[in-house]
C-alpha cells in the first residue's frame, strides 16, 4: 500500500465519521484540509491533492442548491454534478451519501419528503453520468440540519441543498 | 364501584382507585344546576374557590395545600374557570363533613366550591372531594374518594379537577393525561433532540431517549402504552415503537435504501400508517405491527405524508402536493380515491383528526406566517386559531377541546416552545418545559 493510498483511506475514514456525527452533517467546506503543500510538492489529502476529500468539497463542489419548494437542478447545479461525476468515476474507492435538506419554511414531514426529492435529483443525475448506483445512498434531513441559521432568504437559499458526502475505503 | 388500573410509566408506578364518598346528608337537587356550555361564543369564566384540602391526620397539611393548588391551576388553565384567591375567603373549611356556609361563599361570588380532604399515611395517599353549587345551595354530584401512592399525588389532583370540569361542562376533562414530545436544546444548526414525556401541564418530565440521534414526531398509541417515533439511529430515518413502561424500543421493519417517517397508530393500536420515501417519491403505507406486513396506500408521483386516522379507523386524512402545493385530502383507510378538503389560500399540512371525529386540526402557511387551524371534514368553517413566524404540529386534548402545538421563534437564536389553545382560538398558553419543546402528542385520558 502506498503512502498516498493510506492518506486517502484516513481522509475517507474522517469523512465517514463526520457522517455519523450529528453535529457535523453537511457542513462541508471545513473538510480535513491537512495543510497547504509546501514548495512545489502536493501534500496528500490537502485541497491541492485532486484525489482528496478536501479537493472534492472545495474545488469540485460538494453541493447543489435549489429554489423554494423545487427539486429540479439548475444549470449551475448540473455543472457541479458533472464535476462530481467525473471525480467519482476517477476515484472509484469512494462511495457517497447524498443528503437532501430544506429550509425552515414548511412542516417537518413535508420537508423530509422534499429533502428526499432533492437528494434523489442529485443522485439520479450522477447515475445518468455513469456513476454506479450502488455507490450512492440518499438521506433526507428535512429542516433538521440548516447550515445557516438566520430566518431570511440569504440563509434559506444556502439551506435548500443536496450535499454529496464522501465515504472512503470502498470494498477495495 | 371500584376502579383499579395499573398505570406504568418510565419511573413511577401509580395505582389510582376511585370510590364514592357516602353522603353525609341528603342534599336538595338544585333547580338550575351550575353549567358551562362550552359552545357559547363568549365565555365568562366561572368563579370558583378551592380552599386547601383539609388534613385528616398530622403531616397532611402541606399535601392538602399542594393538591388544592394543582386543582385550581387545572381549572383556571382551562380558561373556563376563574379562581377566587384565598385572601378573599371569609369561611375557613376545617372539617370535610361540616355543613357548607353558603352565605360566606356567596358573599365573595364563588359560584362553585371544591372542598377536599387528604390523608397521607406511610406511602399512601387518600383524597376525598365534594363539589358544591353555591348559589343553588347544594352539592353537585356526589363525593368521590381517590387513592394512590404519594408519588401519584398530582394525578389525584388532576382527577379531582377532571371530575369538577366534567360535572360543570357536561364533557369529559383532559387534566389526567400526558404528553410525549421532542425536547430540544442547542442552536438551530446543532440542535439536540430527545424524546420526553410529561404530565399535560409540564410536570414530571422524563426523558425516553438520549440525544445522540435526531428523533422526530412521537405519537401515542390509543391507550397511551406505546409511542411511535422516527429516529436517525442508523443514519437514516426509520420508525421505532417504544414501550412507555419499560422504555424498550424496537425498529419497525423497513427495506434497505428507503426512509420511513410520520407514523401514527390506527385507533385499535394494531396498525401504523406512515410515509416512506423511495427515490424521489414519498407515499403512504400501513404496517401491521405484530406481523410486519405492509400495504401501499398511494402511488402518485407527488408527496403524500402526515397521515392521521379517523377515530373509527375507516378513513385517513393526509397531506399531498398532487395539486402543486401541499393540501389536505381524505381517503379510505385501505387506500383508494382521495377527496381534497382544503381549498383556502396557502399551504396546508400536518392534519390531525379530532377525537370527536368532527374536525381536523392542521398547520397552515400563508403569506409568510404559520397558523394552527381547524376545519370540518368537508373543508368548511375553517378557523385559524393562532398566527406567528412558525406554528406547527397540532395535537388534540383527549376531549377535543384544546390543541397543543409548538411555536418556533425567528432568527439565529430561535427556539421552540410548546403552547396550547382552545379550539375557539381563546386561551393561548405556553406549556413550560425544562428545555425547548416541539411536536407534542397528547395521550388519552388516563384510567
Amino acid at each position: 500500500m502506498t503512502f498516498n493510498l493510506k492518506m486517502i483511506l484516513v481522509v475517507g475514514a474522517l469523512a465517514l465519521s463526520a457522517c455519523t456525527n450529528p453535529n457535523g452533517l453537511g457542513t462541508g467546506g471545513d473538510g480535513p484540509a491537512v495543510g497547504k503543500g509546501t514548495g512545489t510538492g502536493i501534500l496528500p489529502g490537502s485541497v491541492n491533492d485532486p484525489t482528496s476529500v478536501a479537493y472534492f468539497q472545495q474545488v469540485v463542489g460538494d453541493r447543489v442548491l435549489f429554489t423554494v419548494d423545487q427539486s429540479s437542478l439548475s444549470p449551475q447545479g448540473r455543472v457541479v454534478l458533472d464535476g462530481q461525476a467525473t471525480w467519482l468515476l476517477t476515484n472509484t474507492d469512494f462511495t457517497a451519501v447524498i443528503e437532501g435538506h430544506a429550509d425552515e419554511q414548511g412542516t417537518t414531514a413535508y420537508n423530509l419528503a422534499l429533502g428526499a426529492r432533492r437528494a434523489d435529483a442529485a443522485r439520479s443525475y450522477l447515475v445518468s453520468k455513469g456513476v454506479a448506483s450502488n455507490r450512492l445512498k440518499v438521506v433526507s434531513y428535512g429542516k433538521e440540519r440548516p447550515i445557516e441559521v438566520c430566518s431570511d432568504e440569504a440563509c434559506y437559499s444556502k439551506n435548500r441543498r443536496a450535499v454529496t458526502v464522501l465515504a472512503g475505503g470502498l470494498t477495495g | 364501584m371500584i376502579l383499579r388500573v395499573l398505570i406504568a410509566c418510565a419511573v413511577m408506578l401509580v395505582t389510582v382507585s376511585v370510590t364514592p364518598v357516602r353522603a353525609e346528608s341528603v342534599t336538595p337537587v338544585p333547580k338550575e344546576p351550575l353549567r358551562i356550555v362550552i359552545d357559547e361564543g363568549v365565555i365568562e369564566p366561572l368563579p370558583f374557590a378551592t380552599p386547601d384540602f383539609v388534613p385528616e391526620n398530622a403531616g397532611s397539611a402541606k399535601m392538602g395545600a399542594d393538591l388544592a393548588r394543582v386543582v385550581a391551576a387545572d381549572l383556571q388553565g382551562s380558561g373556563l374557570f376563574r379562581e377566587i384567591p384565598n385572601s378573599a375567603v371569609i369561611s375557613q373549611v376545617s372539617d370535610f363533613g361540616a355543613p357548607v356556609q353558603y352565605a360566606d361563599w356567596k358573599a365573595i361570588n364563588a359560584e362553585a366550591l371544591v372542598v377536599g380532604a387528604v390523608n397521607v399515611s406511610g406511602g399512601n395517599l387518600t383524597v376525598k372531594f365534594r363539589l358544591y353549587d353555591v348559589f343553588s345551595g347544594a352539592e353537585l354530584g356526589s363525593g368521590l374518594q381517590f387513592q394512590s401512592t404519594t408519588d401519584g399525588w398530582r394525578r389525584l389532583a388532576h382527577k379531582v379537577a377532571d371530575a369538577v370540569y366534567s360535572r360543570i361542562t357536561g364533557e369529559s376533562g383532559y387534566f389526567d393525561s400526558r404528553v410525549v414530545y421532542v425536547s430540544q436544546s442547542g442552536p438551530k444548526d446543532k440542535r439536540k433532540k430527545r424524546l420526553a414525556i410529561m404530565d399535560y401541564d409540564g410536570a414530571n418530565v422524563k426523558y425516553l431517549t438520549d440525544s445522540r440521534a435526531i428523533v422526530l414526531a412521537p405519537r401515542f398509541s390509543p391507550n397511551g402504552d406505546r409511542v411511535l417515533y422516527t429516529s436517525y439511529e442508523t443514519g437514516f430515518p426509520r420508525i421505532y415503537v417504544l414501550e412507555v413502561g419499560s422504555v424498550q424500543r424496537r425498529v419497525l421493519e423497513s427495506a434497505e435504501g428507503v426512509m420511513s417517517f410520520a407514523p401514527r397508530f390506527s385507533p385499535n393500536g394494531q396498525t401504523v400508517v406512515y410515509s416512506q420515501a423511495s427515490g424521489s417519491n414519498t407515499d403512504l403505507f400501513t404496517m401491521d405491527i405484530s406481523s410486519g406486513r405492509t400495504q401501499r396506500l398511494t402511488s402518485a408521483p407527488s408527496i403524500e405524508t402526515a397521515p392521521s386516522y379517523s377515530p373509527d379507523g375507516t378513513q385517513i386524512v393526509f397531506e399531498s402536493d398532487r395539486s402543486g402545493a401541499p393540501q389536505l385530502y381524505v381517503m379510505p383507510a385501505n387506500g383508494g380515491e382521495a377527496r381534497r378538503i382544503s381549498f383556502g389560500e396557502g399551504r396546508y399540512g400536518t392534519p390531525v383528526w379530532s377525537p370527536r371525529g368532527d374536525l381536523v386540526a392542521f398547520t397552515k402557511q400563508s403569506k409568510g406566517r404559520f397558523h394552527i387551524g381547524v376545519m370540518r371534514l368537508d373543508g368548511k368553517e375553517e378557523r385559524l386559531l393562532t398566527a406567528s413566524f412558525l406554528d406547527e404540529a397540532p395535537t388534540w386534548s383527549p376531549n377535543g377541546r384544546v390543541i397543543m402545538f409548538h411555536r418556533e421563534t425567528q432568527g439565529a437564536s430561535g427556539s421552540s416552545t410548546l403552547y396550547s389553545v382552545d379550539i375557539t382560538g381563546r386561551n393561548l398558553r405556553s406549556v413550560r418545559t425544562p428545555e425547548g419543546g416541539s411536536e407534542p402528542s397528547w395521550s388519552p385520558l388516563q384510567k
